[in-house]
């Protein structure tokens, strides 16, 4: 985003020239002008707009099965806040969203940032494959979680024999199938799907970081380790919060992984907000119940958001 | 040969073959999706290293239930790309041209719609299609598919008509064109570049869509593959070989995306990664 944004410079050129000769046609020329951005924000009210509206609503009304059929969910004041909030399953969703969103970004971020910086250096085949790694981030997500249940198998997965081929488990890690390691699996699959869109974004932000200076801490004798300390890293630093604040908030919603991986489970050890958010509307039919859980995944962006938005606070300004 | 040149050369040789031993290591799923996919045999349970005696079998399998599948994706994310480049394109020139009096927010409350999460948007809109009767249509996947790409879509087509002189709109407009005609004759075939790059991603975003495939439908009537190969899974979970080979054609796009919008995907993956 970031990108875009610092590539926009003088926006208004074209429009503010051509004002002063047409300010006597004013007003229906700028309502035709106003044309060209209307549909596209009716659409947004609608699609994006609407939902939050109509999630907050739903959240203190209750709904039932039967509400499909005669249209009826009466108001229930807090009944469905309660209801979240005092069951368990809530509870632990939170918790592994924490535990799923911090381990993917930590691992997902490390990886990704070795490898900028390994293919930051200037070899045959560099771009090529710099290309070709972005390939598990473009695969729908679905389809990559039925590639890793395939390999993560307990008892004909390509994992558990090749651990047995070189000795080093007895018998089968059970990857999808105990609550103990289940979501540790979830975790390591979505850093596999991570690693590019991190990888990308923090080669980017090393391009951009003057060459010369490192040239010069080389000079002074510092070591590769504390160059990378004291030079690439501070300079690195706005790239770094984008990468981790878009990271959080793609990651904290993630529904299709853990669908596709675990559904939630074994013994709901890996449901998420997302999960829970999906279970209580289009299993229980519970909508109501549903859009609470809903509207604390808003709250939970929307904090980010805010951090995303002061991180970019330089760009925007900038830009229009 | 001076020592030091040598010396490059070696690291570079080096550097050449960890990054090959990296792309072999990330990229072994892959792999082991294509080679299950080419060994037949349907309830082999050990599948082997390599496809010694490949054959296409699977794919038969996968195309003759699979194939209405991703028919449907293909349909669908044809639908998304028309219905999001024809509202963001003049939105874009509007934002990037017009100098509109709150046009900043605009830009603004594009990027923050990227952060609704997709289960609340589904939520809400469940219940709307309900009584629009949209649920089950091509028309409400459609719908709702294109908003995973266009803000997005505004963005990049903004960032790119910020940089089109206004004369030469000026100029075709003192040549009898009204705005509208101007902007269809000359800003669209001036953007064609970042017009391809936005549909290819929103194309993309909604042949990936799961979350829209699996809330809007109640029934198999509108079954993108996403949703097809999440069903398969559950019900021939014996039938790996033809899973496998489902996976393969369902990442067909992202291959081509990979190798046609190459130069303009990291810029896609800054702007994107928030859908």
């Amino acid at each position: 985003m970031s990108t875009f944004a610092s590539t926009a410079p003088a926006a208004k050129t074209s429009g503010s020239s051509a004002a002063p000769a047409r300010a006597r046609s004013g007003t229906r020329r700028g309502l035709l002008r106003w044309l060209f951005v209307a549909p596209a924000l009716a659409y947004m009210a609608l699609f994006f707009g609407y939902p939050l509206i109509r999630n907050i609503v739903m959240s203190f009304q209750h709904y039932t099965p039967k509400t499909y059929f005669t249209g009826e969910a009466p108001f229930n004041g807090l009944d469905n806040w309660r209801a979240v909030f005092a069951d368990e399953l809530f509870a632990g969703s939170l918790w592994h969203t924490a535990l799923f969103t911090l381990g993917s970004l930590l691992g997902q971020f490390t990886i990704g940032l070795a490898l900028a910086v390994f293919f930051s250096r200037r070899f045959r085949l560099s771009g090529f494959v710099r290309a070709i790694l972005l390939l598990p981030w473009l695969v729908p997500m679905v389809v990559s979680a039925v590639v890793w249940r395939r390999i993560l198998d307990q008892d004909h997965g390509m994992l558990n024999s090749a651990l047995h081929a070189v000795g080093l488990t007895e018998g089968g890690v059970p990857w999808l199938n105990s609550p103990g390691v289940a979501l540790l699996s979830a975790v390591l699959v979505n850093i596999w799907i991570g690693i590019p869109f991190n990888m990308v974004i923090l080669y980017g932000g090393l391009q951009e970081i003057p060459r010369e200076l490192h040239e010069a801490a080389s000079l002074d004798g510092a070591s590769p380790w504390r160059t990378f300390r004291s030079v690439t890293l501070p300079m690195l630093r706005p790239v770094v919060t984008v990468v981790l604040v878009l990271g959080f908030m793609s990651t904290v919603k993630i529904l299709d992984l853990i669908l596709a991986l675990t559904s939630g489970g074994p013994a709901d050890s890996t449901q998420t907000l997302g999960t829970v958010t999906y279970q209580l509307s289009f299993l229980q039919l519970d909508f109501g119940q549903g859009a609470v859980v809903g509207n604390v995944l808003i709250l939970i962006s929307a904090v980010f958001a805010v951090l995303y938005l002061r991180a970019n606070r330089a760009d925007f300004g900038k830009g229009q | 040969m001076n020592p030091n040149a040598n010396r490059r050369r070696l690291r570079a040789a080096w550097n050449t073959t960890a990054a090959l031993l990296i792309l072999g290591v990330l990229l072994f799923p892959v792999y082991w999706m294509l080679n299950t996919a080419l060994q037949p045999g349907s309830s082999v349970a050990a599948t082997e290293w390599f496809p010694s005696s490949p054959s296409l079998e699977n794919f038969g399998t996968a195309i003759s239930s699979q194939g209405g599948s991703l028919l449907t994706s293909f349909v669908v994310a044809l639908g998304a790309v028309a219905v999001c480049l024809a509202l963001a394109a003049p939105a874009a020139y509007g934002l990037a041209q017009f100098g509109l009096r709150g046009g900043r927010g605009i830009v603004f409350t594009t990027l923050i719609t990227q952060m609704v999460p997709g289960i609340v948007i589904a939520n809400a809109l469940y219940s709307a299609y309900a009584e629009l009767g949209l649920i089950n249509s091509y028309l409400g996947l459609i719908l709702a598919d294109a908003s995973l790409g266009l803000p997005f879509a505004i963005v990049l087509l903004r960032a790119f008509m910020v940089s089109i002189p206004g004369e030469v709109v000026e100029a075709a407009m003192v040549d009898g064109a009204n705005r509208f005609t101007a902007f269809v004759r000359i800003v669209l075939p001036m953007s064609r570049n970042a017009l391809i790059t936005a549909g290819l991603f929103t194309f993309l975003f909604a042949w990936s869509d799961f979350m829209f495939a699996l809330t809007l439908n109640t029934t198999d009537d509108v079954k993108p593959i996403t949703l097809g190969i999440y069903q398969f899974v559950g019900a021939h979970v014996s039938d790996w070989g033809a899973v496998m080979a489902t996976a393969v054609l369902s990442a067909v796009p992202a291959a081509i995306l990979l190798v046609v919008a190459q130069k303009y995907i990291s810029a896609g993956i800054t702007g994107g990664s928030i859908k």
